[in-house]
C-alpha cells in the first residue's frame, strides 16, 4: 500500500495559486524528501494532506484513506513537525507532550520520555521561555511520541544545533528502520541528499521532477570556478557563463573528460569544482522543463 | 474532555479577574444600600425627575428606595455590563485565538476531528459562564444577608435567570464571530456587548425604538419589566435564544470548512 499517493491536487488562494495538479506517490516504509524553494507550495501540499486546508480540486490519500473522508483517521497515524512550532503559552514542556498524548488518547509517556533525554530537552521549562531550537524539540517528541506510522516533517533542522540535527536524522533513521515512512519537506538539499532514497521537486506549485535522489544528483550540473585562461570553445553543456576579470565561472552538465581536456589546455592557476548551490539545481530543472515553467 | 478541560485551564486567569471584579463590586453596591436608605425619599425623587435619563435605566418604573428597587438597577449595571462583556469577550476568542496565536497548526493536527473541537470550546465558554453566574449568586445572596435584609428569592433568581441567558446569548453569537476571525476579535466582542447595552439604553428613551428590545438581550434583562411582571418577557427570551442558537450554527458550519492558516 502507498502511504501517500496525491493525483491531479490543486489547492487556490483565493485566486493566488498554492499548489496545481501534483501528483507524487510515496510507498509505504520509504523515506522521501521533498524539496524546493519558499512558497513552492511544499507547505500547502503537506497542509492539504493533514486536513488543515481543504483542496480546490484533486485528490490525496494516507494509507488508502481519503484525506477529507477520514481526516481523524489519517491523523491518528501520523506525526507532524510544523517548520515553525509555537505551543499554548502558560503550559510547561511536559504539559504540551501530556496534552498532545491526551488528544491522541494515548499514554506516551515512556516514549515522551526516552526522546527527551536523547534530545536534552527539560520538560520542567515553560514553552514561552524556549528558545526556537528548544521549541523545535518539543515538536518532535509530539510528532514522535506516539509511534506514528507516517512522520510528516516539514523543515524540520531549522533552529537545530548541528549535533541535534544529527542526533535528530538519527532518530529518524531508527524509526524508518522499523518501518516507519518518513515524508521530510526541506529546502536544504544536503539534507535531503544524506538521509532520503527518493525525492520530489517543486517549484511555483508544481512537481518537476520525482526520482531517487541518486539520480536526481546525477543530472544536476557543477558550479567549475576557473581562475586564469583557458579556451572553452566546443564545450556542450555550459550554461549560466559569468566572465570576470582573469576568471570564468560557469555550470556544466557535459561530459567530465571533455571538460578536463579543455582545462587541460588552458594556464589556470586556480579551480574549483564544486555542487551547485540549491538555486543553481534549480535552474537545471527550470531550463530542462523550460515548456513546463 | 481533555480539550474543555484544557480550554478551562488557559481562561483561568481571565476568569479569575472577572469573576472577582464583577463579585466585588456588586457586593460593594449591596453594601451601600443600608446608607443610602435612610436618604432614599430624597434620592428617590432626584433619581425620578431626570427625564430621559430616569427612563433609560428604569428608574421612572422602580423604587430605588427598596432593595429589589435598588437592586435591579444597580445589578443591571454591574453584572449585566461586566457579565455581557466577558461572555463576549471569552467567547469571541475562544475558536479565533488558535489561528491568532499560531496554535491552530498544532491542536488541528490531532486526530480530533472539527466538530468536536468546537463542541469542546462552546462546552468550555458554558462551564465558565455558568460557574461565574453561580459564584456571582452566592456572593449576592450572602451580601444581602449580611446588611440583613430580607432576600427577594423570586426577583432575585429571576434577575439572574435573565443575566444568565443574556451572557448565553452573546457569548453564542460571539462564538459565530469567533469562527469567521482570524485576529483582533477582542475588539469585536467589547464592540457587540457595548452595543447591544446601548441599543437597550435607546429602546428605553425612545418610543420608536421600542422593537430593539427584541434585539439585544438586554431587553430581557430590564430590571423594572421583571419586577414589575414578576416574570420574564418569553417571548424577548425566544428571540434572543434564536439568535444565540444561529451564532453557534454559524460557527459549526464554518468552521468545520475553514482553511486554517
Amino acid at each position: 500500500m502507498d502511504a501517500i499517493k496525491i493525483e491531479n491536487l490543486t489547492k487556490y488562494y483565493g485566486k493566488s495559486r498554492g499548489i496545481e495538479r501534483v501528483n507524487l506517490t510515496v510507498a509505504e516504509g520509504e523515506f522521501f524528501g521533498f524539496i524546493g524553494p519558499n512558497g513552492a507550495g511544499k507547505s500547502t501540499t503537506i497542509r492539504t494532506l493533514l486536513g488543515l486546508i481543504s483542496p480546490t480540486s484533486g485528490r490525496a490519500s494516507v494509507f488508502g484513506l481519503d484525506i477529507e473522508k477520514d481526516k481523524e483517521k489519517i491523523l491518528a497515524r501520523v506525526g507532524y513537525l510544523p517548520s515553525e512550532a509555537v505551543f499554548y503559552s502558560g503550559m510547561r514542556v511536559g504539559g504540551v507532550l501530556k496534552l498532545s498524548a491526551d488528544l491522541r488518547r494515548k499514554n506516551c509517556r515512556e516514549t515522551a520520555a526516552w526522546l527527551c533525554q536523547r534530545l536534552q530537552l527539560d520538560t520542567t521549562r515553560k514553552v514561552e521561555e524556549l528558545s526556537f531550537g528548544n521549541r523545535k524539540k518539543v515538536a518532535i517528541v509530539c510528532a514522535l511520541q506516539h509511534d506514528p506510522k507516517l512522520l510528516i516533517l516539514d523543515e524540520p533542522t531549522s533552529g537545530l544545533d548541528p549535533l541535534m540535527q544529527k542526533e535528530f536524522f538519527e532518530i529518524l533513521r531508527e524509526r524508518n528502520e522499523t518501518g516507519t515512512t518518513v515524508f521530510l519537506s526541506s529546502h536544504i538539499l544536503s539534507e535531503i541528499q544524506r538521509n532520503c532514497t527518493r525525492a520530489a521537486i517543486i517549484r511555483e506549485g508544481r512537481i518537476i521532477a520525482c526520482d531517487s535522489v541518486d539520480a536526481l544528483s546525477q543530472t544536476s550540473a557543477r558550479r567549475v570556478t576557473v581562475h586564469g585562461s583557458v579556451v572553452l570553445d566546443g564545450l556542450d553543456g555550459i550554461r549560466d557563463k559569468k566572465d570576470g576579470p582573469g576568471t570564468v565561472s560557469f555550470l556544466y552538465s557535459g561530459d567530465m573528460n571533455s571538460l578536463l581536456r579543455a582545462l587541460a589546455g588552458g594556464h589556470i592557476s586556480d579551480l574549483s569544482v564544486s555542487e551547485p548551490d540549491l538555486e543553481e539545481i534549480f535552474m537545471h530543472y527550470y531550463e530542462k522543463d523550460g515548456d513546463k515553467v | 474532555m481533555t480539550l474543555v478541560r484544557h480550554e478551562l485551564r488557559q481562561g483561568k486567569i481571565s476568569f479569575i479577574i472577572w469573576t472577582a471584579a464583577i463579585g466585588l463590586l456588586l457586593a460593594v453596591c449591596v453594601f451601600l444600600f443600608p446608607e443610602m436608605k435612610g436618604q432614599m425619599s430624597g434620592i428617590s425623587n432626584v433619581f425620578a425627575s431626570m427625564g430621559a435619563f430616569t427612563a433609560a435605566f428604569g428608574m421612572d418604573i422602580l423604587n430605588f428606595g427598596t432593595l429589589i428597587g435598588f437592586y435591579a438597577i444597580e445589578c443591571g449595571n454591574v453584572l449585566g455590563l461586566g457579565g455581557a462583556f466577558y461572555a463576549s469577550l471569552c467567547a469571541v476568542s475562544i475558536l479565533s485565538k488558535e489561528e491568532k496565536d499560531r496554535t491552530a497548526e498544532f491542536l488541528l493536527t490531532h486526530p480530533v476531528s472539527r466538530v468536536r473541537i468546537i463542541t469542546g470550546k462552546l462546552m468550555a465558554v458554558f462551564v465558565q459562564i455558568a460557574a461565574m453566574n453561580l459564584i456571582i449568586y452566592v456572593i449576592s445572596v450572602a451580601s444581602i444577608a449580611v446588611i440583613g435584609e430580607e432576600i427577594p428569592w423570586k426577583e432575585l433568581n429571576l434577575l439572574h435567570l435573565a443575566y444568565f441567558l443574556l451572557q448565553v446569548e452573546l457569548a453564542c453569537i460571539c462564538f459565530g464571530i469567533s469562527a469567521y476571525m482570524r485576529k483582533g476579535s477582542v475588539g469585536v466582542g467589547l464592540g457587540i456587548a457595548a452595543v447591544m447595552y446601548f441599543l437597550n439604553l435607546v429602546a428605553n428613551i425612545a418610543e420608536a425604538a421600542e422593537f430593539l428590545k427584541y434585539l439585544t438581550p438586554f431587553g430581557y434583562c430590564e430590571g423594572a419589566d421583571i419586577v414589575t411582571d414578576g416574570c420574564l418577557n418569553g417571548t424577548m427570551v425566544a428571540v434572543g435564544l434564536a439568535f444565540g442558537a444561529a451564532g453557534v450554527a454559524a460557527a459549526y458550519l464554518n468552521y468545520c470548512r475553514k482553511d486554517i492558516h
